[in-house]
């Protein structure tokens, strides 16, 4: 079961073509990675899938069906979006900002119900940012701001996540608390998660199913040990790279060539056991 | 207690409001008791001087000041919601350009001189220009973007200007009749002038209040608004009608009064937070409240002659505005920080 789909997919704007008759299917319970270079079409591609863009030709299927026959509130109702960067405005508070996340849930009039307390109170805990729901936005870090972002399109109590770059402006610290915290969604909640990615080796740390965007299309796709290899790097990021083992993880994990100092000696750069002559050379 | 909290300050700014409107009513050239104002509403004597000024000159006016201080308080709060920009106000959508070139145009080439008729004059001015605005500003793929909407705003003031300033080169006799409106000013208005326009600022105020909730979303930025199921593309043009309507009809009947649109949103936010929910209720008293204290100060800078209005606003205005612009500039420093 796929709970968003592409079919024939054409997106662009200004008479420029960005995605070209794309067919992708989108595994459900699962976190899927869109990796590519910068402007590759693979935000484009995440917005369109929130229907935040329309497409040129073909369609997005939510849920089986049309996701442009569906309107604004029902989509907002199956699936959140967290776009890229978002800025909250001055002096809302945490708590505030979480709220808005059950806008689609109410009517023109409706009052605020026990089902929104109670579902902005969960999303608040599982964001751990229960202690920090009366502070202003502007005043948290970059990491916790991130989270309460989280926490409201968590508060609209969908089944599918979509985040554009959720990690970028985060020191290293601050985004794996960002992507441990979505990995947790995901296996608790069993929520799908698709987003936007720029660090390849995070991105095959975290995503059971990894899409290469390029060309206008989907390079390549699937578990990231399987298809994440140094041909795949150098037709997407057009990057020489050496693929090896994360030696904590096991997923793979890239290594750019390119200049810097060279503190082993004589290193090659086909050097399949650089990890142990780096270890000889060191001792 | 957060609620109950706000409506105490919402409270508050409604007995300051009773009290300058008071104020407005006994306060000027003639003072007049409390008590003799009561009973000219309560027993009316025509006989009595005091009683006529009320009726005529003073209530007039102290209803003008309310109507149009709120009118421009919660457009002006609208536009800075709409352009999410803080130093937005309805003057930037062309609105004041624009009934003012209709006054002029209407004074040179046809010879209207009925204060009446300017007021609906006005008015349409006012609508033309905020409606080429916004066809101007929706150009393109993204639609109607807060850049956008201020640079056709520009553009436009700029056209409607010109005209105006080339039509007074032409015909010197218009000035006369614009200078009113140049300054601003909410005394001379009888109740006949402006009864028909408060019904419709009353229904344009009552439409901003039942869209607080939805400005709050507006306000987070439009992928988030529309990734929440906001239909923003008819959000912003029911906040851009109500904010020409409000602004329009504040310029028809009491000319160009700067600087209301621009600081009350301000005080507003400082007492009441950025729920637009209790921000824009409390953005009208305060605005009718300001104008109606602007109003009585005009009265008394250079007695036996009034201060116009707005001159007294952009008094009161201006120092607030540099503060406000600084302030923007070092928080604006901070964000960029934030955001790398």
């Amino acid at each position: 079961m796929y709970p968003l789909v592409s079919q024939s997919l054409s997106l662009g704007y200004d008479g420029k073509l960005i995605i070209n008759n794309l067919d992708l299917n989108i595994p459900e319970a699962r976190i899927t990675v869109f990796v590519g270079s910068n402007g590759c079409g693979k935000s484009t591609l995440l917005k369109s899938f929130a229907r935040l863009l329309k497409p040129q030709q073909g369609s997005v299927l939510l849920d089986g069906e049309a996701i442009q026959k569906q309107s604004t509130r029902q989509v907002a109702k199956k699936l959140a979006i967290l776009p890229q960067g978002p800025a909250a405005p001055e002096g809302l508070t945490v708590y505030q900002l979480v709220q808005q996340g059950r806008y689609p849930h109410q009517g023109w009039l409706q009052q605020w119900s026990e089902e929104d307390e109670r579902v902005v109170n969960r999303a608040l805990k599982s964001t751990d940012m229960h202690e920090l729901m009366h502070r202003t936005v502007d005043s948290l870090s970059g990491g916790q701001r991130q989270r309460a972002w989280i926490a409201m399109t968590l508060a609209q109590d969908t089944n599918i996540l979509l985040l554009d770059e959720p990690t970028t402006y985060l020191d290293l610290t601050h985004q794996i608390e960002i992507l441990d915290l979505l990995y947790d969604l995901n296996e608790r909640e069993n929520k799908t998660i698709v987003m936007v990615l720029h660090d390849l080796n995070l991105a095959c740390r975290y995503a059971h199913h990894i899409v290469a965007v390029n060309n206008r299309t989907v390079y390549t796709q699937g578990l990231p040990e399987r298809v994440i290899t140094e041909k795949t790097v150098k037709d997407v990021f057009h990057l020489d790279c050496h693929i090896t083992q994360d030696p904590l993880f096991g997923t793979p994990m890239c290594i750019p060539h390119g200049k810097g100092r060279h503190v082993r000696e004589k290193a090659k750069r086909t050097d399949k056991n650089s990890q142990d002559t780096y270890e000889a050379a060191v001792a | 207690m957060l609620r109950s909290f706000r409506s105490y300050q919402l409270l508050i700014a409604l007995l300051m409001l009773a009290t300058a409107f008071s104020a407005s009513i006994v306060l000027g050239q003639t003072s007049i008791s409390l008590k003799t104002a009561y009973q000219a509403f309560t027993q009316y004597d025509p006989t009595v001087i005091d009683h006529i000024i009320i009726t005529t000159t003073r209530l007039s006016r102290a209803l003008t000041a309310i109507f149009v201080g709120s009118a421009l308080a919660v457009a002006g709060a609208l536009m800075q919601a709409l352009t999410r920009n803080p130093l937005a106000s309805p003057g930037i959508l062309g609105i004041n350009a624009g009934a003012l070139f209709g006054i002029v145009l209407s004074a040179t080439l046809f010879s209207v001189a009925s204060l009446q008729y300017y007021v609906w004059i006005a008015f349409t001015g006012a609508g033309i220009a905020g409606g080429m605005v916004y066809c101007l500003g929706a150009i393109g793929r993204d639609g109607l973007t807060p850049v956008k909407l201020v640079l056709a705003g520009a553009a436009i003031t700029a056209l409607f200007v010109s005209f105006t300033q080339g039509l007074l080169v032409v015909n010197q006799e218009g000035l006369d009749s614009i200078l009113f409106w140049l300054a601003g000013s909410v005394a001379g208005r009888s109740l006949e002038i402006i009864t028909p326009v408060l019904p419709f600022i009353t229904l344009m105020l009552v439409a901003s209040l039942l869209l607080g909730r939805h400005i709050n979303i507006l306000i987070s930025g439009e992928d988030v608004a529309r990734g929440l199921g906001q239909r923003t593309v008819m959000m912003k043009w029911l906040m851009g009608l109500i904010v020409v309507g409000l602004a329009g009809s504040a310029v028809a009947i009491a000319g160009n009064i700067a600087f209301v649109g621009l600081i009350v949103p301000h005080m507003a936010r400082a007492m009441f937070g950025t729920d637009y929910r209790w921000m824009l209720p409390g953005c009208a008293m305060l605005g009718a409240t300001l104008l109606l204290a602007a109003d009585i100060m005009a009265r008394f800078l250079i007695m036996p002659q009034e201060v116009p209005i707005g001159v007294m606003t952009a008094l009161l205005g201006t120092p607030f505005f540099i503060f406000l612009a600084r302030r923007g500039m070092t928080s604006g420093k901070k964000r960029e920080v934030q955001y790398g």
